[in-house]
């Protein structure tokens, strides 16, 4: 059991970038965007075709970081100046990568189990490994924190906030959006490529449901920690993540769950997380409705009653 | 100094419910005029102001900052000379973002935005101070993200953030007309001493008649997408609300009719 926690939180590092990716679409832009699907496997892709290639591994994850600023550039693009739909814009470049990897790798997957990764140097004892990968997250984290805060990041985040002004105040909300999508699926394919080489290989389909995992991670973290600041916003997506492979590593243990439940699990996981608290709001609404018209009622009543 | 000449604006041009929105209007502001508009619902007022910021490109006409034309460039291109603070208290301001944040985005206005900190030490000093002549108390709050502001707190920020780079027209777009009477008259004498200590050139819409005469030293009238009078100064000095409406009706050949208007 203590082993499968710690390949949990290791594998929660791992997709923690995926997740912070996300986190900037979905939560700092207002943009659903799908392309993660296609990114995560194109960072995948990249990162072991360029090592079978016999390219550095550091070399080889900046490549899928290259692919993914590119796949989201191109979706930022077909939204902004193209006026595509962002539902449609991602969908659509989703679709178009799935193509693309299978070109990038030559075949529907890339192996390299026995070769050297960026991870197989550090992979044993598992405890230094969570420790490296937690330095590493953290980094990235703090240098997106960073980023949020600069003049550029202050009006990306605007965009997402208020569009209409931001624009009042100068910005090009169709050069931010671009920049926040390209940045978004440039950690997401880094995060595809750090799982590739964390299991040996890349495949075609590992990016399918990679969006629903983003977000449950995203939906838990907010709820554990909440979002008061973009620095702990950030962490709570890190946490989110672990927590989610915390959560599947026990679901798989379940005797009548099958692994290939899992997408279901994760679905039912966003569904109720993003239902929940629509209906507890709307229930609240309701109720004090009533509760201060009956308070006004009596108010009313008591009124009339005093001056026959 | 900006300048309109020959403006010209049409809706849904070419089908039923082709509208003319402006039509060749000339204006001309001197530098630090304070000019007030009013006019019937439709009349063009919030089109004029978006034709100023950008927001909509005329079909014909030109739009003149200093001498150079500028009617195509986009919006966020003319913001280093427009500021603006719009009706609805929510629009100015990105209400999941801090005081501070918000103040750093306005500070900003028109500039190229890079790598630098959005806030730092400084530029917080100066914020602190911006905010303190509000006088209500933000200044402690730069923390606060603007969403927890009252509708009031929120347009004195809007008013703030359009005004401390001083640009070159500032419009006001009815901006108290969605506030309760007390908090409307803050953000009116705050809207006053801002204007006259920094010298604004300002074009303010309003539905008020007496706030319309009281402030400023213009008033233009629009009908239909025209102006059809431009009162100086002098004459407006002396004017009332009854002289003022019945002026519109003499030249218009119509009340003044607007389901928000205010006598004052």
């Amino acid at each position: 059991m203590l082993t499968s926690i710690y390949g949990a939180i290791a594998l929660g590092l791992l997709f923690a970038l995926m997740a912070l990716g996300v986190y900037i679409t979905f939560r700092i832009l207002n943009f659903p965007d799908l392309t993660v699907d296609g990114s995560f496997a194109t960072g995948g892709a990249i990162a072991t075709v360029m090592i079978t290639h016999g390219y550095s591994p550091w070399l080889a994850t900046l490549g899928a970081l290259g692919g993914g600023l590119i796949a989201g550039a191109c979706t930022g693009l077909l939204h902004t100046k193209g006026k595509v739909n962002g539902l449609l814009a991602g969908i659509l470049m989703m679709i178009a990568l799935y193509s693309i990897n299978i070109r990038i790798m030559g075949r529907p997957n890339v192996s390299v189990i026995n070769m050297d990764t960026l991870l197989s140097p550090i992979k044993k004892p598992i405890g230094l490994y969570i420790a490296i990968l937690l330095v590493a997250i953290l980094l990235i984290k703090l240098l997106l924190d960073a980023f949020l805060h600069t003049d550029l990041g202050l009006a990306l985040r605007a965009t997402g906030d208020n569009s209409r002004m931001i624009r009042s105040l100068g910005s090009n909300t169709d050069t931010t959006t671009i920049v926040g999508v390209s940045l978004s699926n440039g950690l997401v394919a880094v995060s595809g490529a750090l799982i590739a080489q964390d299991a040996g290989f890349a495949d075609a389909t590992m990016g399918v449901g990679i969006i629903v995992i983003g977000l449950a991670s995203v939906i838990i973290g907010e709820a554990i920690i909440g979002t008061r600041t973009v620095f702990i916003a950030t962490l709570a997506v890190i946490l989110g993540s672990i927590l989610y492979r915390i959560v599947v590593a026990f679901a798989l243990r379940v005797p009548w769950l099958k692994a290939s439940d899992l997408k279901l699990i994760t679905a039912s996981i966003v569904i109720v997380a993003l239902v929940l608290p629509t209906v507890q709001r709307a229930f609240k609404q309701k109720s004090l409705a009533r509760k201060r018209s009956l308070e006004l009622a009596g108010v009313t009543a008591a009124g009339k009653g005093g001056k026959s | 100094m900006l300048e309109l000449v020959k403006v010209s604006k049409l809706f849904n041009p070419g089908t039923p419910d082709e509208k003319v929105a402006l039509m060749s209007i000339n204006l001309k502001f001197n530098p630090g005029d304070f000019v007030t508009v009013i006019g019937s619902n439709g009349a063009g007022k919030s089109t004029l102001m978006n034709i100023i910021s950008g927001v909509m490109n005329p079909d014909m006409g030109e739009v003149l900052m200093e001498g150079h034309e500028i009617q195509q460039l986009p919006e966020h291109r003319r913001s280093r000379w427009v500021g603006r603070v719009f009706q609805d208290p929510m629009a100015g301001t990105a209400p999941r973002m801090s005081i501070e944040e918000n103040l750093a985005m306005a500070y900003m206005r028109g500039k190229k935005r890079g790598l630098g900190w959005g806030v730092n030490a400084a530029k917080r000093v100066l914020f602190r101070e911006q905010l303190q002549r509000l006088g209500i108390g933000l200044e402690n709050r730069l923390n606060a993200k603007v969403g927890l502001l009252s509708g009031g707190e929120r347009q004195a920020l809007s008013l703030l953030m359009a005004t401390f780079t001083k640009p070159q027209i500032l419009l006001l777009d009815e901006h108290t007309a969605a506030l309760d009477p007390a908090r409307a008259e803050l953000i009116t004498r705050l809207t006053e001493e801002i204007v006259s200590e920094l010298k604004l050139t300002t074009l303010m819409v309003t539905h008020n008649m007496e706030q319309a005469i009281r402030l400023g030293n213009r008033l233009v009238m629009m009908d239909k997408g025209r102006i059809i009078l431009d009162i100086p100064e002098e004459r407006k000095r002396s004017l009332t609300v009854s002289q003022l409406l019945g002026e519109f009706e003499r030249i218009s050949g119509h009340q003044l009719s607007d389901d928000r208007i205010v006598l004052g």
